[in-house]
């Protein structure tokens, strides 16, 4: 196991690339999910807003 | 301000005020006429074409401050300095390249007049070009000079810059193109154009590097050369599209 | 061959629905390939040869490098198609599709930078791939700074359509010339980045993750394909039947 994470000595280089790609990774499911909320919310306003009273 | 009458531009043919019919210009004496006009209209400020040779010197000069006085270590560096200082400055001029024509009118004039706008395009390029490009090539081998370059390698300097102030024009119009009508546009221009011009900075560095060796600079000025037809042929459309986009 | 259905991707309310269906099988197929990558390229797959447990690297590195690349010319693909046929639709992937390739190419360009520097011996070298990486990086953030500069939605869309085709043309001839300018200075050969030569058990993770990344690129777009529609769809009355769904 400790040979695992040690990585034949790379651990320095190989965990911290996988670090930055996974958190690439989520960030961008995350982004892109509350891109897609922020537009439903937007787009629900301007329904709202255009079927009430002027 | 030189008012292009719409009437000498048109393609279309017409009827003239006495009944004659008259034909419409044909697309090479439009081009001219867009040439000549921009010509004729930056004669009348001179003082602003000087402007791109006088920061290309300026640029030039801060390098031996910033680095060394001797000659023998700047001549190692001259050629790239050489070339981001011409690659700034023709950034720099390239704003001036469509901006006025959008303000008053004529290039509205242009995309309605029948004329294919790539076609004017390339001449305002062309015009571009002749106004900074090729002054800014004529005076490099003076700034090569004092950077520690030998006498012998004036013409090759001369001859890359020349090739390549072509492509960086050309490149440069689509990206003045793009972000016509956009505020305060200078850096997003430059952020646009650069890596586009990478290829040409590389081969014309290049190139001038060779010169100043006093080596044969065939085969990058090949390579420039090909940018510059490249550029001739597809950025003239680029630009056309984007500023029709622009139009709308 | 009929193209109904290329026209009919042209609707805003069919891409709408059929990203919404798709999402779902995208995303978990990416999942379970990208975690059968991993597994097969951290636990199962040899040392190498010259770069011992470091060329593991290369399971997070050529994706990213992967994604970068195609993800820009899906980007100029769907610019183009938007100024050809006025797709609406076409622009907004072209949209959707910047944000995710401009943040894999910065992965791309750390786990290069950390790749580099067991094997180089530098945080950064002007190799051509690295260096092509960065111009690309550059590409984006001009693609998206171009379009965050015009306000006008469809304006902005068209200009930065013709940006992006104008780049993808570019791209080759960039990579072109930044080879050409590395190898006129070609470090020694002990300094160069060998690629390890992959087969069996090392080959099969890194393909795997290849084919998992873009699946996961496809379920992102879908995602965001779906926010920029919405914004680009004003009034319409489909909107309606959806939102209250």
């Amino acid at each position: 196991m400790r040979e695992f994470f040690d990585m034949g000595g790379y651990a320095a280089f190989v965990w911290p690339a996988y670090a930055v790609t996974f958190a690439v990774v989520i960030l961008n499911v995350f982004w892109a999910r509350r891109a897609l909320a922020q537009a439903l919310a937007a787009a629900r306003r301007r329904a709202a807003g255009g079927g009430g009273a002027p | 301000m030189a008012e292009l009458p719409h009437a000498a531009l048109t393609a279309a043919g017409r009827v003239e005020a006495d009944g004659s019919a008259a034909q419409g210009t044909p697309v090479l004496a439009a081009a001219r006429l867009v040439l000549e006009r921009d010509l004729t209209l930056a004669f009348r400020r001179r003082g602003q074409l000087i402007q791109p040779l006088a920061f290309f010197a300026i640029v030039t000069m801060l390098f031996p401050l910033a680095i060394s006085p001797e000659l023998a270590r700047l001549r190692e560096v001259a050629a790239g300095v050489l070339w981001v200082a011409a690659l700034l400055a023709s950034l720099l001029a390239l704003e001036f390249l469509f901006r006025d024509d959008a303000y008053d009118g004529t290039l509205e004039q242009y995309a309605l007049s029948g004329q294919p706008l790539t076609g004017l395009m390339f001449a305002k390029t062309a015009a571009h070009w002749l106004l900074t490009g090729l002054p800014l090539a004529l005076i490099a081998p003076l700034a090569a000079l004092s950077l520690g370059a030998p006498p012998g390698a004036i013409p090759g300097i001369l001859a890359s810059l020349a090739v390549g102030t072509v492509a960086l024009s050309l490149i440069g119009s689509i990206g003045a193109a793009l972000t016509l009508g956009i505020r305060r546009s200078g850096v997003l221009l430059a952020l646009l154009t650069l890596p586009l011009s990478l290829p040409v900075l590389i081969f014309g560095a290049r190139a001038s590097e060779l010169a100043i060796r006093g080596e044969s600079i065939v085969a990058p000025l090949e390579l420039l050369g090909a940018l510059a037809v490249l550029g001739i042929t597809l950025a003239p459309l680029a630009s056309a599209a984007a500023v029709r986009i622009s139009l709308e | 061959m009929t193209w109904t259905w290329f026209h009919r991707l042209g609707s805003p309310p069919h891409v709408y629905r059929l990203a919404r269906r798709l999402t779902p099988w995208f995303s978990w197929s990416a999942a379970v390939l990208i975690l059968a990558a991993l597994y097969g390229g951290l636990v199962l797959a040899p040392p190498d040869y010259q770069q011992g447990e470091g060329f593991r690297m290369i399971y997070v590195h050529a994706p990213t490098a992967w994604m970068s690349l195609m993800v820009y010319t899906t980007m100029a693909c769907a610019a183009a198609v938007g100024l050809v046929w006025r797709m609406k639709v076409a622009h907004a992937a072209a949209a959707a599709c910047a944000p995710i390739g401009a943040s894999f190419t910065f992965a791309a360009l750390v786990t290069g930078s950390l790749y580099g520097e067991p094997m180089w011996g530098t945080w950064w070298e002007w190799d051509p791939r690295l260096t092509s990486e960065l111009i690309l990086f550059f590409l984006y953030l001009g693609y998206m700074g171009l379009r965050g500069a015009i306000e006008d939605t469809q304006r902005a869309d068209r200009t930065s359509a013709v940006l992006a085709v104008v780049g993808v043309v570019n791209v080759p001839i960039i990579h072109y010339s930044v080879t050409w300018w590395n190898s006129l200075h070609q470090a020694p050969s002990v300094m160069r980045l060998g690629k390890p030569t992959l087969a069996g058990a090392m080959l099969w993770p890194l393909l795997t993750m290849l084919l998992g990344f873009t699946l996961l690129f496809v379920a992102l777009l879908l995602v965001r394909l779906r926010a920029e529609i919405l914004a680009r769809e004003r009034n319409a009355s489909w909107l309606q039947e959806e939102l209250a769904a």
